[in-house]
């Protein structure tokens, strides 16, 4: 079957099965390798995405759920420049170390700012509960999440 | 690819009784709401539907409505837009203290109310905090409607009352009020994880009296349960740490936990017995009633 959706700002058309998940329509069918494959069971969050403009999980969303929704991974904020204060962040603080939980952790955090422009350190930890870092012991990206924060306030 | 989802059919419906015709017209179909524990299970093999009819476009199923003495909640509300929602936060606290320990926020963001009590998982959060609150479910079919307790909902480890062609439409949530609510729930970790048990607790006091109490509980039967015995131990009685204490060891009667990859069966009493003397505690101290305990 034919699903419409908008991928990164840009409409696309793709055939796809019903039992295809939106994470394998995207690594595989439409070159998307920046959301990664992890667990495949909703639990680690390195394949969200953001799905009208909330974070969720690509292995948990069948392919024709999308079916005129929008679809963003983190190439859409590159284009729109909205990840330069983000990656500027985790980079400075040193909040990224393998970087496969990167992509996942972007989004979340730019759609949990957009939320909430001035967070506490336990509604970071909140937001971020959904995805998993087996590298940083998670303190170097909340204190980037945190710079982020002023990053953009300022900028 | 770790996990193949077997070939299936996929049907779309944006009405209601669109959807309604559909399950009565088809056999062997599964509902797709948020779709978080159903495309687990179509994974993992546990259910093998020919068709899944996705509701997530039934818009006239996603609201949260105060009429005054009771909140009408769509069965396709999120789990984050009850957290959001301040009118459930005024009037159904305790649903959103619940609510906001569930899953984590990718999956609050697609995962429906609904989706979380039809699929009737011993562990369903969002059923304690409904229990104590009396909800009352709307189940729609193509012959009509009919209103189920909450407490009268569940028959099973996914089971419900529920007629393959019916769907829950609708939660009916009486505003309590001058009541305390409280809910602990009890994890391996303290976020994004299943519960190994959780308890809701409801009280009214008048006079130094409990005039109401109301305790549910998940993870510690085959379906989420109130515990009855201990609520009638309270009630008519003066609110004191000893009542509460003696009480709360009445939960046992109500549950019959099971050991499992969370934890075993007799840390599964010993902490429902506990946590209902929490929730209790911390229930009261809702309505400015401190008898400390901690």
């Amino acid at each position: 079957m034919e699903v419409f959706f908008k991928l990164n700002g840009q409409p696309v058309k793709v055939d796809v099965k019903p039992n295809e998940v939106l994470l394998d329509v995207l690594r595989l069918k439409l070159g998307i390798k920046s959301v990664k494959r992890g667990c495949e069971r909703a639990e680690c969050g390195t394949c969200t995405v953001l799905l009208d403009g909330k974070p969720t999980y690509s292995c948990m969303i069948l392919a024709p759920y999308v079916n005129g929704r929008e679809v963003a991974t983190i190439e859409y904020l590159k284009e729109n420049g909205e990840l330069k204060p983000l990656v500027e962040a985790f980079a400075d603080v040193g909040a990224v170390q393998c970087g496969f939980c990167t992509p996942g952790f972007l989004l979340t955090v730019y759609a949990f700012l957009k939320k909430n422009p001035s967070p506490t350190r336990e509604e970071i930890k909140k937001a971020i509960e959904g995805n998993l870092c087996r590298c940083t012991g998670y303190k170097k990206i909340i204190e980037a999440i945190e710079l982020a924060s002023k990053k953009m306030k300022s900028g | 690819m770790f996990y193949r989802i077997p070939e299936i059919n996929y049907i779309y419906v944006s009405k209601l009784d669109e959807a309604l015709e559909v399950l009565h017209t088809l056999d062997n179909a599964r509902v797709l709401a948020g779709g978080t524990d159903l495309v687990m299970d179509l994974k993992i093999g546990r259910i093998r539907p020919e068709t899944i009819v996705d509701i997530s476009r039934v818009d006239e199923l996603k609201y949260i409505k105060d009429e005054g003495d009771y909140l009408r909640i769509g069965a396709l509300t999120t789990l984050q837009d009850i957290v959001e929602s301040s009118l459930v936060r005024a009037k159904a606290p305790v649903l959103v203290k619940a609510v906001n320990e569930m899953a984590s926020w990718q999956v609050r963001n697609v995962a429906t109310i609904g989706g979380n009590l039809c699929n009737a998982s011993p562990a369903a959060d969002s059923a304690p905090p409904l229990m104590v609150l009396e909800a009352r479910l709307i189940l729609a079919s193509r012959e009509g409607e009919r209103e189920v307790p909450i407490t009268q909902f569940f028959k099973g480890p996914g089971k419900t009352v529920m007629r393959p062609d019916e769907l829950l439409k609708e939660i009916i949530i009486p505003y309590e009020r001058g009541s305390g609510q409280h809910y602990i729930k009890l994890g391996r970790r303290d976020a994004f994880t299943l519960s190994i048990v959780s308890v809701a607790a409801l009280v009214k006091v008048s006079n130094g009296k409990f005039s109401d109490v109301r305790i549910a509980l998940n993870s510690v039967a085959p379906t989420p349960v109130r515990a009855y015995d201990a609520e009638n131990a309270l009630k008519g009685r003066e609110v004191n740490l000893e009542n509460i204490e003696n009480a709360s060891k009445l939960v046992l009667n109500s549950i019959s936990p099971i050991t499992d990859v969370r934890a075993s069966a007799e840390y599964r009493k010993e902490m429902s017995v506990v946590l209902t003397r929490d929730a209790l505690l911390a229930a009261l101290k809702d309505l400015g009633i401190n008898l400390g305990g901690e």
